[in-house]
């Protein structure tokens, strides 16, 4: 397991790393946690001319609230950070974090780099879908905001340009009518999902259901939102008939993906199962 | 007085260097001048080699030397045991090369190797060898390649047939079951499995320009068979000329016993280049095609009986899969170690089996933990279930009328022991199965698994039971039936100790066979010093290096303790023989007279007319003082030739739950009851039970190599082949009764692959259980949630 030869350059300013990956074009890839990048580049199913280390840019880690409420997470907080951050609050977000990895991955592999990544069947890219966050990255040319709904495009691709780098994921501030979950089936060899699904309920005062944030991860392409079931959910009620019938939703428009370990057939019906029983364990912790 | 050690759960000797980083395994070894290996392997699973052009990787930066097939002399790798009884020998042995020169049978056979300066440069260099290949169509199917059409793998071998062999009664088989009142008949497949020691496998070959004589390390299983095969059959090189060390190896589970051809090209590499020690290790990925895979059998069973339970006739018929060529015993696994244990614990009177071995395209396959064994069981242990199931009978209560009483041994069982081709028999020595069943079943709670059924209902999930009742042949083996041609290997088993104490009264045993992680440096020390009467601590084990131990057949079969063992306790004998005689040379007594306690050696009826061995060997090994018949030093070699295998047997029973909705199944409860006769470190035995229960379930749930029709290898890495992790699996409830061994002196049985070979059917029955109120009645491995969640939405199909 050796890679094929690359240069490393480790930038000690944020500035220096937005320089290099201006000036590669293209060839130079981030190194945030390593923990996808490198088993790739080791396998030799992936190359890069030059590695530009970002791991040691402390501007870029730790967990902070913003003024609004909303938590800032910094693109090389590491999930096990993530997890001893206020971030456990949310709850799809502290039940998607043990399922990553295992703690060496977890120690290392970072927020950002996670996301930058974009696999398809990453667990953190289906909490960010379904809590509405924000992207932040930064350039040369300047720093934007990138709604999460529309910045994944595809099998590792995003709607990051090649010399943007994150620096930090923005999510909504916490509410009292709001419940969120995570459940997901794992391809047992890689611990990846094999369905994913991340439910964000909002209630009405009367308990009957006002509104869902769902998505889905290891499903189709990339992560997605599944609108339909948003739809169906919107004024339900909790019914578990209700929650089924909305659920059965999870894959309509999707070209859902499959291989050795799943097929299309059973990531379809998973995806449905495995969404209600989001929205259930959403809905449990708002009692 | 020291205190007896044996059978006692002592913590290992070996693991504080292990679990500190402090073991030497065979990449830890950096040898001065040392050059670096990389082998290309074909990325078509059948193709002719055209031509290989190395020109442009010789030049690449750090190259020393490109080798390729055409360059080297050596034979092809041996293969010591081919399939005996009715298929004779077979004539169409097909082997590997050092590398392969015309052809590819498989993803992932060498045809060039890059020595270099850095491992890294000659990886880099592989991409610049030029092969003009031309593809092949290619077949992984053991049964479909026996196919008219199917695309052939060797010239000698029509149909891709490498043996039919047949074992056991085919016309008494056939008549009971024709005569019979209830016949059950199902398709089973045992999938292939890749065994992943923690470490992968790795040589340095080392030739010595001014002795002419080559050092090979190598993680393996057998040093000295290695040194034996590599120069008798493959290099031409003299046995005299060659020493091999195993280090210490990191697991190995079967695939470390045989040949490799890295092993060839390593000796082959270091003399091309002057004498530089090379290296090759393989990476994880590579091994999945360098390092052999096992089991593979497609299986049509069919079992006879009464509806009274009495089972009558047991009738298989198996495809083999052995790869794209043939691995140094692979013939032998799904023969003699898989058709002639077929009965199991059980009294059929009625048994025949017929294995045809199959040529692939894919990587070769032999011995993994149990080698036959567990694929015995598991067509045993399914067809009594499917018959039960069939008669509507308790599968408990048709094991419990099916069993082999107390009093039937020595039992010759019907397929096939007692009938190895040259008349030489090994009968089942000993065994007493119901115990074993009753303790599992009260321990699990199994009369009342119907209500828990109903209340895991309640919750979604089906509730399966399900057991394996099971026997394995350990201790191989004795020579003349193991080497008999055809029957075994063609070489013997026998194994061998030296025991020297030394003139400060510390001990140095030197073995001949070869731990992988076993705990032999423990296990070993406390018997000899149970023997000697020393303290543990002054009894230090060395192996491995076949200079400087006795020749050895190495450890596999769960042989180690039965045969190994036994070979010191009779060369701690002859020690304490000669302390004897040399005590009463010492204390002016007759031989006769003294008398041994442990360490202490005194004239009987004078207490206090003593010498311990410590100061006998003081004495003796500076030899002042010799009578003249005796020989100076405490210094003994024993050889010991087993006179059967050990039979250890048990019940394991596990209990799973399914996740009706997703098919994901969980293993809530499992229960193993083992006789495996004394125990001489019951800590080691209990961690033997776990790894093997583990690798065993993960056979059950999780694990299989799959191969697409192109022959690549599609669960290529970690990534896509599951391994079993310790989360996944529940508190392990072991517990044991003890029927000693008749045919060593220490009572002993082994335990190394027990776990493996009855954990498989235990799970796989469990999960048919759990299923069979769907109308499910055989489901083939691994269980994994799709392929549950398929037979689900399947029985409600109604189809299933």
């Amino acid at each position: 397991m050796i890679p094929a030869a690359f240069d490393y350059q480790r930038s000690a300013t944020l500035d220096d790393a937005l320089k290099a990956i201006a000036d590669g074009g293209g060839t130079v890839k981030l190194l945030a946690g390593g923990q996808s990048l490198l088993p790739l580049l080791k396998l030799r199913l992936g190359s890069a001319d030059r590695l530009v280390d970002i791991g040691r840019l402390g501007e870029l880690k730790g967990v902070r609230r913003l003024p609004d409420g909303r938590l800032a997470i910094g693109a090389m907080t590491t999930y096990s950070e993530l997890a001893a951050s206020s971030a456990r609050h949310y709850g799809v977000v502290a039940d998607a974090l043990p399922t990553i990895g295992d703690v060496q991955v977890r120690n290392r592999g970072t927020v950002g780099g996670a996301v930058a990544h974009a696999d398809p069947a990453s667990d953190l890219a289906a909490c960010f879908l379904a809590l509405d966050a924000e992207i932040v990255a930064r350039s040369v040319r300047g720093e934007r905001t990138i709604p999460v709904d529309g910045f994944f495009t595809g099998p590792f691709s995003t709607a990051l340009a090649t010399d943007e780098l994150i620096t930090e994921v923005r999510l909504p501030g916490p509410r009292d009518d709001a419940g969120s979950a995570y459940a997901s089936l794992e391809q047992p060899a890689s611990g990846y999902a094999m369905v994913g699904a991340a439910v964000v309920v909002f209630v009405a005062g009367d308990g009957s259901i006002e509104g869902a944030n769902v998505a889905l991860t290891g499903v189709g392409p990339h992560p997605y939102r599944a609108r339909a079931v948003e739809a169906a959910l919107a004024g339900s009620d909790r019914s578990a008939a209700s929650l089924a019938a909305a659920a059965a939703h999870a894959t309509d428009g999707i070209d859902v993906v499959g291989d050795i370990h799943a097929g299309r057939e059973y990531r379809t019906a998973m995806a449905a199962v495995y969404t209600r029983r989001a929205i259930e364990a959403a809905l449990a912790r708002l009692g | 007085m020291a205190i007896d050690m044996l059978g006692s759960p002592v913590k290992r000797t070996e693991d504080p260097r292990f679990i500190t980083g402090k073991g030497r395994y065979l990449d830890d070894i950096k040898l001065q001048n040392m050059a670096h290996m990389a082998i290309l392997r074909s990325p078509y699973a059948h193709a002719n080699i055209r031509s290989i052009d190395t020109s442009a990787a010789a030049r690449m930066p750090g190259v020393i030397r490109v080798i390729t097939g055409a360059d080297i002399p050596y034979n092809p790798l041996p293969m010591a045991w081919p399939a005996g009884g009715s298929s004779g020998i077979q004539n169409n042995v097909n082997t590997p090369r050092a590398l392969a020169t015309d052809s590819v049978k498989w993803t992932g056979e060498g045809v060039a190797a890059v020595i270099a300066e850095t491992p890294e440069q000659a990886v880099d260099a592989l991409d610049a060898i030029v092969v003009d290949w031309a593809p092949l169509p290619a077949v992984v199917d053991a049964e479909k390649a026996t196919q008219p059409g199917a695309p052939q793998l060797h010239e000698n071998a029509p149909n891709n047939v490498v043996f039919v062999w047949n074992v056991g009664d085919k016309a008494g088989t056939d008549a009971a079951i024709d005569a019979a009142e209830v016949v059950v008949r199902q398709r089973i497949v045992n999938q292939r499995l890749i065994p992943n020691p923690m470490e992968v496998r790795g040589d340095i070959g080392w030739y010595n320009p001014g002795t002419e004589e080559y050092t090979v390390w190598m993680s393996s299983q057998t040093p000295h068979i290695q040194r034996l095969l590599l120069t008798a059959f493959v290099t031409g090189i003299p046995e005299h000329k060659v020493r091999c060390i195993s280090p210490d190896v990191g697991g190995a589970f079967g695939t470390k016993i045989f040949c490799y051809a890295d092993m060839a090209l390593v000796m082959f590499a270091s003399k091309a280049i002057g004498g530089r020690p090379v290296k090759w290790v393989e990476s994880r990925r590579e091994s999945y095609g360098s390092t052999i895979h096992g089991r593979d059998h497609i299986t049509y069973l069919e079992i006879a009986g009464a509806r009274d339970g009495q089972v009558t006739g047991l009738r298989v018929k198996t495809y083999a899969n052995l790869g794209g060529r043939l691995s140094t015993i692979g013939p032998g696994i799904p023969t003699t170690l898989y058709g002639r244990v077929l009965a199991g614990p059980y009294k059929f009177p009625n048994v025949s089996c017929e294995v045809t071995g199959v040529y692939t395209n894919t990587t070769f396959v032999d011995a993994y933990r149990g080698a036959g064994r567990p694929e015995a069981t598991y067509v045993v242990e399914r067809a009594m279930d499917l018959f039960a199931a069939e008669i509507g009978m308790d599968p408990a209560e048709v094991r419990r009328r099916n069993f082999l009483a107390p009093d039937q041994f020595p039992y010759d069982n019907p397929s096939g022991l007692g009938t190895a081709v040259n008349g030489e028999k090994i009968f089942i020595d000993s065994g007493n199965y119901e115990p074993a069943m009753d303790k599992a079943l009260a321990t699990v709670g199994y009369a009342d698994m119907a209500a828990k059924k109903a209340e895991a209902k309640a919750r979604g999930k089906l509730l399966g039971v399900g057991l394996s009742t099971y026997i394995e042949v350990c201790g191989v083996a004795p020579s003349k039936w193991i080497g008999a041609v055809g029957e075994g290997w063609g070489a013997a088993m026998w194994e061998s100790a030296n025991i020297k104490v030394h003139l400060t009264g510390k001990i140095i045993a030197t073995v001949g066979t070869q731990p992988q992680g076993q705990g032999h440096e423990t296990t070993y020390a406390q018997v000899i010093a149970h023997e000697l009467g020393v303290p543990m601590e002054d009894v230090i084990v060395q192996h491995s290096d076949t200079q400087g131990t006795p020749f050895g057949y190495g450890s596999y079969g769960s042989r180690t303790s039965s045969v190994g063992m036994t070979a010191a306790v009779k060369a701690a004998a002859k020690v304490r023989e000669k302390a004897r005689r040399y005590a009463a040379h010492m204390l002016e007594a007759n031989v006769e007279d003294i008398e041994v306690d442990g360490a202490s050696y005194r004239v009987k009826g004078s207490p206090d007319k003593v010498k311990t061995i410590q100061e006998i060997a003081f004495a003796i090994d500076l030899g002042f003082s010799l009578p003249p018949d005796m020989e100076p030093y405490l210094d003994e070699t024993a050889y010991h030739d087993t006179t059967n295998c050990t039979w250890p047997f048990g019940t394991h029973v596990a209990v799973v739950e399914i996740d009706e909705e997703s098919g994901k199944v969980d293993l809530v409860r499992y229960v193993a009851v083992d006789d495996v006769g004394k125990k001489i470190n019951p800590m080691i035995v209990d961690g033997q039970l776990h790894g093997g229960i583990a690798q065993g379930v993960g056979q059950a749930l999780w694990e299989g190599a799959i191969y697409g029709d192109d022959g690549q290898l599609q669960s290529g890495s970690l990534l896509d082949y599951a391994l079993p992790r310790a989360s996944w699996l529940p508190n392990l409830e072991l517990d044991e009764t003890v029927t000693p061994s008749p045919v060593n002196p220490l009572g002993v049985k082994g335990v190394g692959e027990a776990g493996a070979i009855a954990s498989t059917a235990a799970v796989a029955n469990a999960v048919v259980d759990a299923l069979r109120p769907l109308g499910i009645r055989h489901l083939d491995m691994p269980y994994t949630a799709q392929t549950v969640w398929r037979a689900i939405q399947g029985s409600k199909g109604g189809q299933a």
